[in-house]
């Protein structure tokens, strides 16, 4: 069923009793052309996309607990393209491009809002360098303005830009960036590749990934045997645990990445903020609600829950940053396993093993992927060639020194 | 929660006064290993679920560095030592 205006008109006269479940529960075949494992943002993309732009509908995602149980339903449902390096840039522009075409592509309502980022800064290296990063964007053909304090004010006049240590100086701003409904993206992929015949597998846990001369032929689940011709792991945190049964070897750490929320509160945060004196970063849901988050907790971790010193640091952020973040409530606080890799940058590529493809290491970025992320690696399977705008995404890039360093801190998962 | 490491050195102190720098398990190989040798060292991670080792940096404390191994799963800390035995347990495997 097609959402429209009018199907909603003629579903509210007969009582709301037509709707459909927005995908199939299917019981799992023996054997698919493509078995996706990772039922989250990047799978459910991935499947979308494998049927609608490249025609292989004969597709099973396998997903451990529901849809969308996993990080795509835990973020701070931030997109934008602010990069700097080649590497990187094109693939973000490109993900911010399918956001803007998205609701209209997959039929359903994911409340994409591109209300503006601000990326603050606090002193003056801080300002060449954003002032850098946005001429690299620009160079990109990616929009950026260089906002001075006034600017800013204007825009943001509940900031502390007297603040005796950081004061605002001005702010990197991507008019484009925005929010979207995280659990709709996930949902909305689901149901657009459930339509074109793919299967949504949930609760089937991967166990063992099977292998003949050299070659994957299915995977063990918790539902049992199920054969394919091609196996593409989307598993995020758990990349490792899932690679380990195909014996790669990951330059992937786990660790988890916490995000709040406060009570609903009247529109107060115009825009995506970012403060540069930490990692604090906030918006406000269209419930009212303020979505905010800082860094991981730096230590290796796959609970899905973190740390209260974490927790404390980022609402010290917050006050710092916004003074009146004091009288707000927290609603909720929750945490997610993020795959960490030694330089930041994800992976989108084939492994040692022919028909074995891998699409892991997101850190905390992976929302803002999801479309170009899910539309290049259903490129990868589909004609066993990297699509060009994730074509620095290398597994091999360690071993052959080039790395996407986009932060500049070198191999060390827990600063990037 | 790992919210208190009790250090060899300081006793039980909050996890506030630590700098993490990540898993001990690898090991440095000499200057002339082979760049696979280097790679694996660098970039390669067992990321194992369950008990895992870590380097600690007790930076506000005795500013030793200090192995750390916890349940990653249930945040458990099963124990401390400082590092210089760490190693020294590690050569004597």
């Amino acid at each position: 069923m097609r959402y429209s205006a009018y199907s909603i008109f003629k579903e509210a006269l007969s009582g709301n009793r037509m709707w459909k479940p927005a995908w199939r529960e299917p019981q799992p075949k023996p054997h698919y052309d493509v078995i996706i494992v990772g039922g989250g943002g990047h799978g459910l993309a991935t499947a979308y996309y494998l049927a609608k732009e490249f025609g292989i509908t004969n597709v099973a995602v396998l997903e451990k607990g529901y849809l969308g149980s996993g990080n795509v339903g835990r973020n701070t449902t931030i997109i934008r393209s602010n990069y700097l390096l080649e590497g990187n840039n094109p693939f973000y522009e490109f993900s911010l491009k399918l956001w803007e075409g998205l609701e209209r592509d997959f039929n359903y309502n994911a409340m994409v809002s591109q209300r503006g980022m601000l990326n603050l800064f606090h002193s003056d290296g801080q300002r060449d360098h954003y002032a850098r990063k946005g001429n690299g964007m620009r160079l990109h053909g990616v929009d950026a303005e260089l906002l001075d304090r006034e600017q800013v004010r204007r825009k943001a006049p509940y900031l502390n830009f007297d603040h005796a240590r950081f004061p605002i100086m001005g702010a990197l701003y991507q008019k484009r960036a925005g929010t979207v409904r995280h659990d709709a993206v996930a949902w909305g992929y689901g149901r657009g590749a459930d339509a074109h015949g793919v299967d949504l597998i949930q609760h089937c846990e991967v166990t063992g990934i099977r292998r003949e001369n050299g070659l994957v032929v299915g995977v063990e689940t918790t539902r049992g045997f199920i054969g394919c011709n091609k196996l593409a792991l989307a598993a995020a945190g758990n990349t490792t645990t899932v690679g380990r049964m195909a014996d790669l070897e990951l330059p992937i750490e786990t660790h988890v990445l916490q995000a709040f929320v406060s009570e609903g509160l009247k529109p107060v945060v115009d825009h995506v903020i970012t403060y540069g004196a930490g990692h604090f970063y906030i918006s406000q849901s269209d419930k009212g609600g303020l979505v905010f988050g800082a860094e991981i907790d730096f230590y290796s971790s796959y609970a899905q829950r973190g740390n209260l010193q974490t927790v404390e640091h980022t609402m010290e952020e917050g006050v710092s940053l916004i003074p009146g973040l004091s009288r707000a409530k927290v609603l909720r606080s929750w945490g997610g396993v993020m795959d960490m890799s030694m330089d930041g940058s994800p992976i989108i590529d084939r492994t040692p093993i022919d028909n074995l493809y891998l699409n892991c290491g997101w850190c905390y970025g992976g929302f803002k992927a999801t479309p170009a992320s899910g539309f290049c690696f259903a490129h990868l399977i589909a004609k066993n060639e990297t699509h060009h705008v994730s074509r620095f995404m290398r597994l091999d890039r360690f071993e052959r020194g080039y790395t996407i360093d986009e932060a500049g801190r070198g191999p060390q998962p827990n600063l990037h | 929660m790992a919210s208190l490491i009790t250090c060899p050195h300081c006793g039980t102190r909050p996890k506030e006064e630590f700098s993490i720098r990540g898993a001990a398990a690898p090991k440095r190989p000499s200057p002339t290993a082979k760049d696979e040798t280097w790679h694996a060292y660098v970039y390669v991670r067992d990321n194992p679920k369950g008990r895992y080792k870590e380097y600690w940096h007790h930076v506000a404390g005795c500013r030793r560095f200090l192995v750390v191994e916890r349940d990653n799963l249930t945040h458990e800390v099963f124990g401390v030592t400082d590092a210089s035995e760490f190693k020294r347990a590690g050569a004597a495997e």
